[in-house]
């Protein structure tokens, strides 16, 4: 049994779901699991972190995020444990730090997984636009992998076991790259790289304020809201509602497409999605090409109607 | 100021890709753009140019022959030299990163590299930081907004969903490049005919020292993904088609 590692993910204190993704896939490996978190207070997210072997806590009198301190951190613990594998989140914080982290561990690094063998270190990612899956085997003395949000079916812990808990120091590495400050944004948006579902809209809303009809079928289902270019370069939404090729890569188990022609630029940043719904006016649209379900009409209509029928039951 | 570009060739978007021989692609039918991340680093290094007496813009880019062509669309944008690091091999991205560095390092007074947050065939997501790695400078990945006072440069860049890190960091450094940094140019007929006649400079893997056989990561597989067997078009009046809809999504795909 070989000894790997994960890096649990808090954002601004809170524990990111898509830890449960990570977690679940390293229990399902059978080897020997170290979950490293950087926090001042264990207690809230030990419930979370069960049917594993160890858990490190990393301490320090100031653990905001810098890079280069938490790269360094990590080496340290990955050569410390001899961890033959170590995974995170393919999230903005992922992308940050793992290749940090692969240029200062004896490591090397595969993002954007959707399936990893930890024991035989290799993993299957997408390329050329999702147009093609590579399978990578990684062959370096400590293998890295980020794997994407909802692609790992989530297990609870039948084990109760609590894991043993060890401590670290974070490493007081200066700050080549030093984070300043960081900004937040006002609106409380639902992260549409962890959205479960989604609804976008595209040129078709016309303009920003028809975006309120897709927002209030996104309150019903509790989902995020997405926009195509063309929505976005018209200002009808922001540049970080982009979802495709130069916007973002989402994944949730509901996407609603509305009034978007489903070019190959927005299909490759939403095709993985579980189920995709497409509402277009036009019948020859791309889009019901690629949908699971279809329906022909106008999303003005339609929209509103079926933000009232999920209603009775949501 | 020595600025310097890495861009990567890549097949464009509209291409399909077909698998050749397991674990590559047939090229035969692919036209080659410069990756699109990429064209908001050479924008951006060239705006720097202007802004910054003396200073020159070098584009790299490390794969075969045909990756000239992307090297001549930057020096058509403005760029003003060159650098092809040829491979005609399979490389890792700690070795792609390793043998940028080195063709950079050559010039010990190297400034900002801007480089694109990922290049859009292998999605690595990586090579600009491991560069900066190998060159021991700082890095900021995902950046839309760029600025630099004599040594100081100070970036944004997005994290989630509208947050933002500003960083500061010194020249020398990497910038990797996202979407809303810039608008690039288009290359202008005198600018063509001008990179015609601007001579490449050629680097082999040879005198780099870095050959596949130090690769960590090997490609063992492509394969096209199951496709999704086609969608139903849901029929009737709109009352009707949104109740079937939402039933559909309860029963038979059970997602809410
Ligand atoms: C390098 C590159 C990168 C790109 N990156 C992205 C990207 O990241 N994301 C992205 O989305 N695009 C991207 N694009 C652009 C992409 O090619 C398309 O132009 C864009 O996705 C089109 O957006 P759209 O579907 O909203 O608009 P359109 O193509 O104009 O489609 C509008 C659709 O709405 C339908 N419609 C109109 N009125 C109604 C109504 N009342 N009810 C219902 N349906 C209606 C129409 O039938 C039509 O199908 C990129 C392009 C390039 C070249
Ligand atoms: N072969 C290459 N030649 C030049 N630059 C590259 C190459 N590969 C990657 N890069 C640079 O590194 C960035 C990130 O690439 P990647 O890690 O492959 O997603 C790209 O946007 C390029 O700027």
């Amino acid at each position: 049994m070989a000894d790997i590692g994960l890096y649990i993910e808090l954002k601004e204190g809170v524990f990111k779901k898509s830890n449960r993704e990570l977690l679940t896939l390293a229990r399902q490996s059978g080897q020997n699991v170290h979950a490293v978190i950087f926090c001042a207070d264990l207690q809230p997210y030990l419930p979370e972190l069960k049917g594993i072997q160890t858990v490190i806590q990393v301490q320090g009198a100031d653990l905001t995020y810098q890079p280069d301190r938490y790269a360094q951190t990590l080496a340290a613990i990955i050569s410390e444990f001899k961890l033959t594998a170590f995974c995170g989140i393919f999230s903005a914080r992922g992308k940050d730090l793992f290749p940090r982290l692969a240029a200062k561990a004896k490591a090397s690094l595969v993002n954007d997984c959707l399936a990893v063998d930890l024991g035989a270190r290799k993993a299957i990612k997408p390329v050329y636009s999702g147009k093609l899956l590579a399978e990578y085997q990684v062959d370096d003395e400590t293998a890295l992998f980020t794997i994407r949000p909802n692609v790992i079916a989530m297990e609870e812990s039948a084990a109760d076991a609590r894991p043993e808990i060890k401590f670290f120091q974070l490493h007081p590495a200066a700050e080549k790259t030093k984070i300043t400050q960081v900004v937040k944004s006002t609106a409380q948006k639902i992260d549409l790289t962890e959205a479960e579902a989604i609804v976008s809209g595209g040129r078709a809303m016309k303009n920003k304020e028809n975006f309120a009809i897709l927002e209030d079928l996104a309150a019903v289902l509790k989902a995020g809201v997405g926009a195509s270019r063309a929505a976005v370069d018209a200002e009808y939404a922001s540049a970080d509602m982009q979802v495709g090729q130069t916007g973002k890569v989402v994944n949730p188990k509901l996407y609603i497409a509305c009034g978007i022609s489903g070019a190959i630029q927005h299909f490759v940043g939403m095709k993985t999605s579980k189920i995709i719904v497409a509402i277009n006016k036009d019948p020859e649209a791309p889009i019901f090409k690629k949908a699971d379900y279809g329906i022909v009409g106008d999303l003005f209509v339609i929209v509103p109607l079926l933000k009232d029928e999920l209603k009775k039951f949501l | 100021m020595n600025i310097y570009v890495c861009l990567k060739q890549v097949p464009d978007t509209e291409a399909s890709i077909l698998v050749k021989g397991g674990n590559a692609i047939n090229e035969a039918a692919i036209k080659w753009i410069v990756s699109p991340y990429d064209e908001y680093a050479i924008e951006e290094a060239l705006k720097l140019k202007e802004k910054t007496p003396g200073a020159t813009v070098t584009a790299v880019c490390l794969g075969p022959e045909r990756v000239q062509n992307a090297l001549r669309t930057a020096l058509a944008m403005g760029a003003d030299q060159a650098i092809h690091v040829e491979s005609g091999v399979y490389l890792d991205d700690q070795n792609t990163a390793r043998a940028l560095a080195a063709a950079i390092k050559a010039d010990p007074a190297f400034g900002v590299i801007f480089t694109g947050k990922q290049a859009i065939d292998n999605d690595s997501n990586q090579v600009h930081i491991l560069l900066a790695e190998s060159l021991d400078v700082p890095v900021a990945t995902n950046v839309t907004v760029f600025a630099v006072d004599g040594q100081k440069v100070k970036v944004q860049r997005e994290i989630d969903e509208g947050a933002k890190e500003m960083i500061e960091m010194s020249v020398p450094c990497v910038v990797a490049a996202a979407k809303g940094l810039n608008t690039p140019r288009y290359a202008s007929m005198m600018g063509i005919m001008k990179a015609k006649k601007i001579e490449i400079k050629k680097i082999t893997l040879n005198e780099i020292g870095i050959d596949e056989s130090q690769n960590k990561i090997h490609l063992l597989k492509l394969s096209a993904p199951a496709e999704k067997p086609q969608g139903r078009i849901i029929p009737g009046e709109a009352a009707d088609a949104v109740r079937e809809l939402a039933r559909l999504l309860r029963e038979e795909a059970k997602v809410i």
